[in-house]
């Protein structure tokens, strides 16, 4: 007899959302679009490129770590954006993302401590790799959260087929620089105060690259990664804050030490290289106890690991998580 | 000055009916209560750096009128720097106590911003004529509160900044620099 045990994060038929209210996104983008013109306390709010616009992936096999929570609309996926490269207001990405971040060409590079290096047009890389569907809560560093059906590729096959040497020990990952494409990359050294040192980097440690909730993602709900989520490929690695998990990436470099991340560099006390979701440990301006769920108006509890504990806690036995925060 | 006062009045409660209209009618995006926050505080600074603005411009322009609106800009500057509070004290901690308690003591930034909001409400309720009358010399001495909690409100918000997002911050601490120094110099002089 087959008996299906049924995971915490499993979804249920009625958490699926409805169609009716799916479809029923057209007419929101519509309100949204003529609300938004009259007033100025919304500048720039228009409507993001449709998703008819982007491919569909076709049918894609879910995946068992897959949370059976209310997904986030794709409207609240697409509009609310940090993607610095075109500006620090949310609103940013979804105006000037679709039209500049072009899907193709695009090359990924890989480097360092691997057999298989070198550059590769993005379906070539995509050659061979299935994807999947991956339903992942999004933990944001400032306190916020979403539920992203996310569809993509563990990075550990994509690490497997590059076959690092025994010195890589750590993956760093690199956003693609082009000012012509990034209009905040071209701001550099206008700033006096803090500013980022294009391009955006973020890193893994080996075990971590390879845990198979890390993926590769090349699309959500069912379609293309839209430019503001970070087309045409990006990482998501769930258990940590968002801004680990890297937009746009254009080269996967394996090294033998820790990289330099964007963020750590930029404020080392504020955004520590391991960046797990931990409620236990605040962020020096603002708690991380809590989170709002985007589309909820009050606050919810934040999870050690963002619930992904059972497959990470292991990672990181033994370490002082307030030091290595 | 009749008319020039609701117009005023209108054009600074304009803010809150539209961040009132967006939120029945949810258009103020995904995060609304982020939204809350940041207009109300941005429209709290706003509205007390204009406050503060008024002696000076009645100076530049001889316009008496002007420093006659004072009042009620001063108190449209504690309107949004109260509700700011409440949308604080309600949305990100369900108007638990010991939560927002706890908030304002741990968290430097929150702290700062507290206290300018508590150094407004004297000021909010000493603006009625009796209590000009009841106080004397003292009104003023009381008013000048209005200089710290300003300054406090700017360094609140440069206080929240992440990284990049100085050019908002830095407008309003010029301004009040301008305003300020402008008042130091005329003293001096």
């Amino acid at each position: 007899m087959l008996i299906k045990k049924r995971r915490q994060s499993d979804v249920l038929p009625s958490e699926i959302t409805p169609e009716s209210i799916y479809r029923d996104r057209r007419r929101f983008l519509r309100t949204s679009a003529l609300a938004a013109a009259g007033t100025l306390l919304a500048p720039g709010w228009t409507v993001a490129k449709p998703m008819e616009d982007l491919a569909p992936l076709g049918d894609l096999p879910t995946s068992g770590f897959s949370t059976g929570e209310e997904k986030n609309t794709l409207e609240q996926i697409t509009t609310y954006n940090n993607f610095y490269e075109f500006g620090t207001d949310k609103e940013d990405p979804m105006r000037l993302a679709p039209e500049r971040l072009a899907h193709r060409p695009w090359t990924l590079t890989v480097s360092g401590e691997a057999e298989k290096t070198g550059e590769f047009a993005f379906d070539d890389f995509m050659k061979g790799l299935t994807l999947e569907e991956r339903i992942y809560r999004l933990r944001c560093v400032e306190a916020w959260s979403m539920v992203i059906p996310w569809a993509g590729v563990p990075l550990a096959e994509v690490i497997r087929r590059a076959n690092p040497n025994s010195r890589a020990k750590y993956v760093k990952f690199y956003t693609k620089h082009d000012p012509e494409v990034f209009p905040a990359q071209r701001a550099r050294g206008m700033s006096f105060l803090a500013s980022i040192d294009w391009p955006y980097t973020e890193g893994l440690r080996m075990d971590e690259a390879m845990n198979p909730l890390t993926l590769l993602a090349t699309g959500l709900y069912g379609r293309e990664m839209p430019s503001q989520n970070g087309a045409p490929i990006r990482l998501v690695v769930p258990w940590k804050y968002g801004f680990k998990s890297i937009k746009s990436v254009v080269r996967i470099h394996f090294q033998e030490t820790e990289p330099e991340c964007t963020w750590n560099q930029l404020a080392p006390r504020e955004y520590g290289f391991y960046a797990n979701v931990n409620p236990d440990v605040d962020h020096p301006r603002w708690s991380q106890a809590r989170e709002r769920r985007i589309g909820e108006l009050f606050k919810q509890d934040t999870l050690m690991f963002n619930g992904y504990g059972e497959e990470v806690a292991d990672l990181y036995a033994g370490m002082d998580l307030r030091k290595n925060f | 000055m009749a008319g020039i006062r609701a117009a005023v009045f209108a054009l600074c409660a304009l803010p809150a009916v539209l961040l009132i209209v967006g939120l029945l009618q949810g258009t103020l995006g995904a995060n609304p209560v982020e939204r809350l926050l940041n207009g109300t505080g941005s429209w709290g600074l706003r509205f007390l750096i204009a406050t503060l603005a008024m002696t000076p411009l009645r100076w530049a322009t001889g316009a008496r009128w002007v420093v006659r609106l004072r009042r009620q800009i001063g108190l449209w500057a504690f309107f949004y720097a109260a509700a700011h509070f409440s949308v604080f004290a309600v949305f990100e901690h369900g108007l638990g106590l010991a939560a927002i308690v706890s908030d304002i003591a741990q968290r430097p930034f929150i702290l700062v911003g507290a206290s300018a909001l508590l150094l407004l409400l004297p000021l909010a309720l000493t603006s009625t004529q009796g209590w000009i009358r009841r106080l004397g010399r003292n009104w003023k001495r009381l008013h000048w509160l209005i200089y710290p909690a300003a300054i406090l409100g700017v360094v609140h918000f440069f206080w929240l900044i992440k990284a990049d997002r100085w050019t908002e911050p830095l407008i309003y601490a010029g301004i009040l620099a301008v305003l300020l120094g402008w008042r130091v110099v005329k003293r001096l002089g």
